[in-house]
């Protein structure tokens, strides 16, 4: 990482406080905002609520599951709408809101010492095209009429199977948050390639604004591919087309290869910038620069090229031949290369520090524990042999949640310690932040952990109700899940405590560890940062 | 003033990588179908005029398999369920249809080769398949077809496990026989009006 020096900027900045940093009026900063930190906290504060309603979902659908035949979900299109509606929420409502809008927005323009985003209006539409997507899904899930699943394959999402208005309303919200993504990709990316403070060379850039470049390309990379299908989807739905319907010489397989050309790009798109963060928290509370800078910057550069090319291991029974499976088995595996490197620098950064076991270290370390145990099963996954067995079942639910709903999201709350009292310049209470802490890891542990066995024991994803003899872990689960809603009624008590507390909290609260710029502005920063350029020695 | 161009140009370059994404995305179509057909990817067999080359003596086991869409009113079988074929040579077979509905009926035939690495030596000269049939109500028509496969079958360490081939047909409603029809407005799944309608 870089090693940074004040310069005049924080000084400047205290200064300018007194006589230029008048905020406008409550409209026209947050409705109008073109500041990136108001969008950061805007994104955030949206991942939130995105977040807290899909995860209602996930707690109605684990009260169904708790016991064998409930009743909770009175029929299986309200189940497959829920189930549509809580994936897609998780993934486009709530992970990448917080982790690529809300940090990314936030830090990436105080880490490279540019006083605003390259396109600061574009930045506001890409906002705003999220809360009426936000509704356009929520009409989907009322309506009751968007059980395709999240990956929307045809036939179960063409006007045969859903031929309700509020399947296209669903298709209609990914093309505008797909829209906001892109938007917001294109001006990270312009970002920081052009407004890099004098001396802050590529090799220099902090790890989070490097895990922010490599996930703004595969954004801008794959979500046109998406938008594309979708389109064909919508104009197949409504307009006569037959892109992948065979009786006008379509192939709804073909569906399969645009979405997952999408989709597996998009799951590191999730997992990238919690890669960032991790490095900036272990790194900070090992005291130490973080182990093989370089090794880790290649190393997501590497898994964002290979990641697209590996996407048909999610169709492995879809009819492929095994050449091709073989392929994409290997060509997958090759992604624990770099995967692991980062694991293991990770590790290595926490080697010989005087670690301190502060909120976002221990956030930091549950992650490299769940996301490890993600990593590892997916490997298994990644077999075509041993996917034949555990293809859409539970093993397979239990292997992405704890790479994302484990990992993504535990990146997500260390970012929220770690960066809390810079951005409110409040302190978090320390207590309630690691009662959060044990009770979310127990909670999502008891809740995922079993799943692998339910999966190895052959029971199906996707469905409302199984046999009884998957009863036992089932409810282990759902207890599971209660304890982590539970840990989210902390967070909201430790936000509460955090925004009334009146305990001020310094320019760089972590001490020595933390090296990078974001530490040189006051707590909370200047409404204009920057107003003159830090130079990087 | 020199970065705020610089920043429009990379801005502008972005914009132009994402409408190309979008334009690759649609261009899979035609290059997923080309891609199939070249490669026999997906059981795509090869199609074409090319004479069959004469054999090596060695014979295969073709089957034959005929599906129908419930909303096509035909029944569709072959004529015979398999037949062994010396590899290399010219081979007739022949499916039947008939019109069970009171109307004229449009069809359109899919078809594959299973296995799916066996396709790239499946030679399709003529069939019943590379065009729309139209039976007129209560009519009956045979549909033949000739193919050959390619000796090297028997060479390629990948395929040489292949003894057996099954060629398939699944019977469609052709898209625009709703519309020659006229019942576009009620044609069902494919003009998104749904079941109810269906």
């Amino acid at each position: 990482m870089a090693d940074t020096t004040h310069d005049h900027a924080h000084g400047h900045d205290a200064h300018g406080h007194d006589h230029h940093d008048h905020k406008p009026g409550f409209v026209a900063r947050w409705f109008f905002s073109t500041n990136h930190k108001d969008i950061g906290t805007l994104y955030l504060i949206f991942a939130v609520v995105g977040g807290v309603v899909g995860g209602i979902l996930s707690e109605i659908m684990r009260a169904q599951l708790q016991f064998p035949n409930n009743h909770i979900v009175t029929d299986g299109q309200q189940w497959n709408t829920i189930i549509t509606t809580h994936g897609l929420l998780m993934i486009f409502f709530s992970v990448m809101p917080a982790l690529i809008g809300g940090f990314g927005n936030w830090f990436i323009p105080l880490m490279i010492g540019a006083p605003d985003m390259a396109f600061p209006r574009l930045n506001n539409i890409s906002f705003w095209l999220l809360p009426p997507a936000f509704v356009l899904i929520c009409i989907g899930l009322f309506m009751g009429e968007s059980g395709s699943g999240w990956t929307l394959y045809p036939p179960l999402s063409n006007a045969t199977y859903e031929h309700g208005m509020g399947m296209d309303c669903t298709l209609f919200a990914l093309h505008l948050a797909g829209a906001s993504s892109l938007l917001g990709a294109m001006n990270f990316i312009t970002t920081i390639f052009n407004m890099r403070a004098p001396g802050m060379t590529m090799h220099k850039l902090p790890l989070f604004v490097w895990a922010s470049l490599v996930t703004a390309w595969l954004l801008v990379l794959a979500v046109p591919v998406l938008a594309g299908a979708i389109t064909m989807l919508i104009c197949d739905r409504n307009f006569g087309t037959a892109f992948f319907d065979p009786q006008g010489g379509g192939d709804p397989v073909l569906f399969q290869h645009l979405f997952w050309f999408f989709g597996h790009p998009e799951v590191y798109i999730m997992i990238l910038p919690g890669f960032g963060v991790i490095s900036h928290v272990i790194s900070t509370f090992s005291k130490k620069p973080v182990f093989g800078y370089l090794g880790m910057v290649y190393a997501m550069v590497g898994i964002g090229v290979v990641g697209f090319v590996v996407w048909a291991h999610h169709m492995y029974l879809s009819g492929m031949d095994v050449d091709t499976r073989a392929y994409f088995m290997g060509a997958t595996m090759v992604i624990a290369v770099p995967t692991g490197v980062k694991i293991f620098s990770w590790i290595a950064t926490m080697w010989g520090g005087s670690i301190e076991f502060k909120t976002p270290m221990l956030w930091a370390i549950g992650f490299l524990f769940v996301f490890t145990i993600g990593g590892v099963t997916g490997v298994v996954c990644a077999n075509a042999g041993i996917d034949e067995v555990i293809h859409n079942t539970y093993y397979v639910i239990a292997h992405f949640h704890y790479v994302l709903s484990l990992g993504a999201v535990f990146s997500i709350f260390c970012g929220f310690y770690y960066w809390i009292g810079k951005m409110s310049g409040r302190q978090y209470p320390e207590f309630w932040g690691r009662v959060h802490f044990w009770l979310f890891f127990i909670g999502v542990n008891l809740t995922f952990f079993p799943q692998h066995f339910l999966g190895l024991a052959g029971m199906p994803r996707r469905y409302p109700d199984y046999p009884d003899a998957f009863a036992g872990w089932n409810y282990v689960s759902s207890v599971g899940s209660y304890i982590s809603g539970v840990s989210m009624l902390v967070f909201m008590y430790v936000c509460f405590k955090t925004f009334t507390s009146k305990v001020p909290v310094a320019d760089n609260y972590w001490g020595e560890g933390a090296t990078t710029l974001e530490w040189t502005q006051s707590s909370p920063p200047a409404f204009h940062t920057y107003t003159e350029l830090p130079r990087i020695l | 003033m020199r970065t705020r161009t610089s920043n429009r140009v990379v801005g502008f370059a972005l914009a132009s990588v994402i409408v190309g994404m979008v334009g690759l995305s649609f261009a899979a179509i035609p290059l997923y179908r080309a891609f199939c057909a070249a490669t026999g990817y997906g059981g795509t067999p090869k199609i074409g005029i090319a004479a069959a080359p004469g054999g090596n003596g060695k014979t295969i086991r073709v089957r034959f398999n005929a599906d129908t869409n419930p909303g096509l009113p035909w029944q569709f079988a072959p004529d015979v369920t398999e037949m062994t074929v010396p590899l290399g040579e010219d081979h007739l077979a022949a499916y039947h249809a008939h019109n069970k509905a009171n109307r004229a009926v449009t069809g359109v035939a899919l078809y594959n080769v299973t296995p799916e690495k066996a396709a790239k030596y499946f030679h399709k000269t003529a069939c019943f398949c590379f065009n729309e049939q139209t039976l007129e109500p209560g009519e009956d028509m045979s549909f033949p077809l000739s193919f050959w496969i390619d000796p090297e079958i028997a060479n390629d360490p990948n395929t040489a496990d292949v003894h057996d081939i099954v060629l398939s047909y699944t019977f469609y409603k052709a898209l625009d026989d709703a519309a020659k029809s006229g019942a576009l407005a009620k044609a069902g799944p494919h003009v998104g009006s749904g079941p109810k309608t269906n």
